[in-house]
């Protein structure tokens, strides 16, 4: 079973690559409209000129640089195409093989990782040659911890919007939950600006939610600043293991009610 | 043991329902109605390892909610199906492995990708040893006549060349059983022809089980020599294609050959003309109205010959579902039960 398993995880992961280079023209499309982290990287640095945050002009700009670099490879968009196949019956097609069609969402978004990669370095070249003084190289401990949590980071948003996505069994539009789910995390997670500048209470409350833990403190990691890894972990982990329940749950219920329309 | 065995199988479908325009929207807002559609309404067969059968009816009859049902994709309201010593629903790796469904206007292969990509994938996910599936894919790439075609991008091939490469893929498992639902839909015709001596090498080579659907009576004439006939979510016949023909056909053909030209309008007192070449015609009568129709021709128009017919099966089976409900009206009954279902 372990020996299928691996071989099935290889061809998919060949099947996916193979098909996302195709995509390669859209893909660093979508990079390059994801560039809202370093148009709040300009008005930070000149907001923090004034000296009125406890983060310098150059802090901010690492701080943003990292976000883009983050949110590039913590983004998921399971739920629109879960609904798609749903709403379509086009998941037909896939509930017919023995495997269940998350693995193919999975092996679609490490794969788009990956023909995304050089179009993302080159953007933080291009930053650092913006702004000099900006630049850092992070030791290998603190860029091997980012990437651990950073991997569990995209694991835990995965499995929260999978989840949602089961939705699209009771709902055509349950994507729309997704924009949702998008303001909050917006504010949160330290996308629009370093949770530093939030109040104590709002801090405190945000560190029992998922959010800051996709975004803030994987940035915090890379830029070598301390984070609390065992919070994280466990945070994470609570998070996680929710949504793999009520996703499990909610699958099957869900399969009860497809009705594999539009053959 | 039978591969398929139905009993009493039956699926409702919940669907709301709407007034149109403003009022309709706000009255749907707030007051909710719905309505329960009976799909499938307790459907019961057996269909033995190897045989080939063609399911028949007109759109909307239940047919492709009962393959549906039969390979796991939709949960039954009520009654029991075993396909493959399996309960489909269950969607076991055991079940899985043994039966296909193709759709004739669905697509598994990605759309930019050579066909072979996802054949690959397919070999892994069904636990095909590497040397076995290269083999498998040889074999049936031959059998198909699409040798060339897998290493192209699917977007690139021909409507047929495609439809081959999904079959390939849909039997690279060497399922022991088939569902087909309109497979040979939008092909040209020799396409078509291709496609049914494929099905039937399939079948002889590996004593496959086949349950087809299909709109195109060479379809069911070149491959079934039993078939199910499902009306409103009824079973209404279950034998062979003769006994269709005999049972649901309340016309017959009336040839006639005349020493002079007849004028259609002429002919048209008589019965529906459905075909006039010079002195031959062939009109179509209700089988009640046979006897005084032919009276009449003989005594009014003279004709040199006459000849009474049934009408062939892929006319019977065409104005099944041309003419659907209508049609099968007063007629429902199931061979060997004698009453209604």
């Amino acid at each position: 079973m372990i020996a299928r398993g691996v071989r099935t995880a290889r061809a998919l992961f060949r099947l996916y690559l193979a098909n996302m280079l195709e995509y390669r023209a859209e893909i660093y499309l979508w990079v390059l409209a994801s560039v809202l982290p370093l148009i709040l990287l300009g008005v930070w640095a000149k907001a923090a000129e004034s000296g009125a945050f406890s983060l310098s002009k150059v802090d901010f700009i690492r701080y943003f640089m990292a976000v883009f670099v983050v949110r590039q490879f913590s983004f998921i968009w399971v739920i629109w195409e879960f609904e798609e196949l749903v709403v379509t019956g086009n998941l037909s097609q896939q509930l017919l093989m023995p495997l269940n069609p998350v693995w193919r969402f999975v092996a679609s978004h490490i794969t788009e990782r990956v023909v995304r990669l050089p179009l993302v370095l080159g953007v933080v070249g291009v930053g650092f040659a913006l702004y000099p003084d900006a630049f850092w190289l992070p030791r290998a401990t603190q860029l091997l911890a980012a990437a651990g949590l950073l991997g569990l980071a995209f694991s835990v948003r995965f499995l929260l919007q999978y989840m949602m996505s089961m939705l699209a069994f009771w709902s055509e539009r349950a994507a729309a939950i997704e924009e949702l789910w998008f303001v909050v995390y917006l504010f949160l997670s330290g996308l629009i600006a370093p949770l530093d500048v939030y109040p104590e209470p709002v801090r405190r409350f945000t560190e029992l939610t998922p959010f800051p833990y996709l975004i803030y403190y994987p940035v915090n990691l890379l830029l070598g600043r301390g984070v609390p890894l065992g919070r994280a972990l466990l945070v994470l982990g609570a998070w996680g293991s929710v949504a793999w329940v009520a996703q499990r749950y909610l699958w099957k219920r869900g399969l009860e009610r497809y009705t594999a329309m539009g053959n | 043991m039978s591969a398929i065995r139905v009993v009493e199988l039956s699926k409702s479908y919940r669907v709301a329902v709407k007034e149109p325009g403003f009022h309709g929207a706000l009255r749907h807002l707030f007051q909710r109605q719905h309505r329960e559609i009976r799909a499938v309404r307790g459907v019961s067969f057996e269909v033995a390892p190897g045989e080939v059968v063609g399911f028949l009816g007109a759109n909307g009859a239940g047919k492709t909610t009962t393959l549906k049902m039969l390979t796991g994709l939709i949960r039954p309201t009520s009654g029991h199906a075993f396909v493959a010593g399996q309960v489909p629903f269950e969607r076991k790796r055991e079940f899985l492995q043994n039966i296909t469904l193709v759709m004739g206007q669905k697509q598994q292969l990605i759309w930019d990708l050579p066909a072979i990509d996802s054949l690959l994938v397919n070999a892994a996910v069904y636990d095909i040893p590497a040397p076995e599936a290269k083999a498998r894919i040889a074999a049936l790439a031959e059998m198909l006549g699409v040798d060339n075609q897998l290493s192209q991008p699917v977007r690139k091939l021909s409507l047929g060349e495609r439809m081959k490469c999904e079959l390939l893929a849909a039997l690279l498992h060497q399922p022991q059983i088939l569902m087909l639902d309109e497979p040979t839909l939008g092909l040209d015709v020799n396409a078509q022809d291709a496609m049914r001596t494929f099905l039937k090498d399939y079948n002889r080579r590996f004593g496959a089980t086949v349950l087809l659907t299909s709109h195109y009576m060479a379809d069911i004439l070149a491959l079934c020599p039993r078939v199910l006939l499902i009306h409103e979510g009824t079973l209404i016949y279950d034998g062979s294609l003769t006994g269709l023909v005999e049972r649901f056909a309340p016309y017959r053909q009336i040839r006639l050959d005349f020493s002079e030209p007849v004028a259609r309008e002429v002919l048209e007192r008589f019965g529906e003309v459905e075909s006039l070449d010079g002195l031959r015609a062939v009109l179509i009568v209700e089988r009640s109205r046979l006897t005084e129709a032919v009276a009449r021709v003989l005594a009014e128009l003279k004709p040199r010959d006459l000849a009474v017919s049934d009408p062939p099966v892929e006319q019977v089976v065409g104005r099944l579902f041309l003419e659907g409900t209508q049609f099968l009206e007063g007629t429902q009954f199931l061979e060997g039960t004698g009453e209604p279902p």
